[in-house]
């Protein structure tokens, strides 16, 4: 699908680092709308095998700030044509996103979205019982009694995707224009002189380069701190699991984030689930019993038909988490350092605004308009972008 | 299942316990600057390495310090928060 170039050049207009989707599609719109394309994306291991693998690819736009409702409306709109013009089956698939309240508390949030996102033309709204119940004829409104479903917010956009062939149609489409992928190639540090990048040192030799973008999730703090970069990452694992194949019987994603349970069924009848952050910090992606044991209750919750389905496979990421839920991205102290780092668990669905803003910002040295909500410098003057009322699940 | 010894009621399931975060110093609110306080607000070392943390046990109502290693996950020690002032002493001098 893409070359896999022998040996590193000794110079490039743009190191990435990081070939997860994110770091891919910056490469691609640096190269299709910028013409930067002696561009370098390094992977220290196979190319999307960290977040953009493991993530649970659930799409939506039904954000609470201006600034993430705006970012991620424009990133769902990439989403609708990104087959055609990758040239590639993404199975893209909007399915409506059911996010359920348990709580009057959690019911005014939903209100709060609902009309944040219609003010910017994003299609949400809050629904009653009756109107789930026909959308989710197998959803127990009342959850065993434990924790009775008073209402929704519903998102008529909210999509699904197949994360692997995003990451494959960026490499491909990126490849074809030019850009060289390197994978099982370690960044071990940056040169940075007089507070601007000037290159990049790798297992594989140094490489000369005025500007880096950095894109690896989980890692970021690995590769800021020697730089003296400060920020607020911290990195908690998030855990994932899937059910064995069924026909296909749930079409809307549905979230509770009470009950921490997010679930949708993909193309091949998996049911795909998530709950909550592991507690605390941890940079492993070991898989727990107990993050098993609680997902299964809380599923059965929901759906007690599937009390007899078995758990095929699970899996964890590293989430590099911001204490107000928003990206950390852009322009950084160290001239021609970018950041596309603090995705948490919510970055997957912003795969291509990320690369058209990052790339914007690489190729011009300005953050893009829609990432100024998002710049590292925002904690300096105590300027949050507070999106956890729109996390997926109570943290 | 993962375990934590908790210096007051011995090897505990972990789900018995609540993390409280790095044993972190503040400045001096008085008399630092605004990017100080900010550093301190948000700021984190978010790197893998043996951290010092605060560590709570839920039914018991107790907080004690573990010495982990984030990458790992190996618990290397844990003492009752009363021992903290005198570790940090003997570590820093001060």
């Amino acid at each position: 699908m893409f070359r896999c170039p022998e040996r590193l050049r000794d110079t490039y207009d743009v190191v990435i680092i990081g070939a997860g989707g994110h770091g891919l599609a910056a490469a691609y719109y640096l190269a299709r709308d910028h013409g930067i394309r002696k561009v370098a994306v390094l992977e220290k291991g196979y190319l999307g095998g960290g977040n953009t693998g493991r993530n649970t690819t659930i799409i939506r736009s039904n954000y609470l700030t201006p600034q993430g409702v705006q970012f991620y409306d424009h990133s769902v709109r990439l989403w609708q044509d990104l087959s055609g013009e990758l040239d590639l089956n993404l199975f893209y698939s909007t399915r409506g996103h059911f996010t359920l309240a348990h709580s009057d508390s959690l019911l005014r949030t939903l209100r709060w979205r609902a009309e944040v996102n219609k003010h910017y033309g994003v299609r949400s709204e809050v629904v009653d019982r009756a109107f789930i119940k026909a959308h989710l004829p197998m959803l127990d409104l009342e959850c065993g009694g434990h924790w009775p479903v008073l209402g929704a917010l519903y998102h008529e956009p909210g999509a699904i995707a197949r994360h692997d062939a995003v990451a494959w149609g960026y490499a491909r489409a990126a490849d074809s224009l030019g850009v060289e992928i390197h994978q099982q190639t370690e960044v071990i540090g940056l040169d940075v002189a007089a507070d601007a990048v000037v290159g990049v040192r790798t297992t594989r030799g140094r490489i000369a380069t005025r500007k880096v973008l950095c894109a690896v999730a989980g890692h970021t703090p690995r590769i800021l701190d020697p730089l003296g970069l400060r920020t607020p990452i911290y990195v908690h694992p998030l855990q994932a699991m899937v059910t064995e194949p069924m026909k296909r019987w749930l079409d809307p994603i549905v979230v509770s984030g009470s009950l921490h349970v997010y679930v949708s069924q993909t193309a091949r009848g998996e049911l795909v689930m998530g709950a909550s952050l592991d507690p605390y910090e941890l940079h492993q992606t070991r898989s727990t019993l107990e993050f098993t044991e609680s997902l299964a209750a809380h599923l059965l919750d929901l759906f007690p038909a599937l009390g007899e389905v078995k758990v095929l496979r699970q899996w964890a990421g590293l989430a590099d988490m911001t204490p107000d839920f928003a990206p950390i991205m852009g322009t950084t102290p160290i001239a021609g350092f970018y950041l596309d780092a603090g995705w948490g668990t919510w970055g997957f669905k912003a795969t291509p605004i990320c690369g058209k803003t990052m790339s914007h910002t690489v190729a011009t040295g300005q953050d893009h308009p829609l990432i100024e909500g998002f710049n590292l410098a925002r904690f300096a003057r105590f300027e949050m972008t507070g999106e956890k009322g729109a996390a997926a699940v109570g943290h | 299942m993962k375990l934590l010894r908790c210096p007051l009621n011995g090897v505990r399931p972990i789900e018995e316990f609540a993390y409280g975060g790095e044993v972190r110093r503040a400045p001096n609110a008085e008399v630092c600057s605004d990017a100080q306080w900010g550093d301190h607000v948000f700021n984190r070392s978010g790197s893998p390495r043996v951290k010092r943390e605060w560590w709570y046990h839920v039914p018991s109502g107790y907080w004690f310090i573990a010495e982990r290693d984030t990458s790992s996950d190996v618990v290397l020690t844990t003492y009752g928060a009363e021992r903290l002032r005198e570790v940090i002493r003997r570590e820093t001098g001060r």
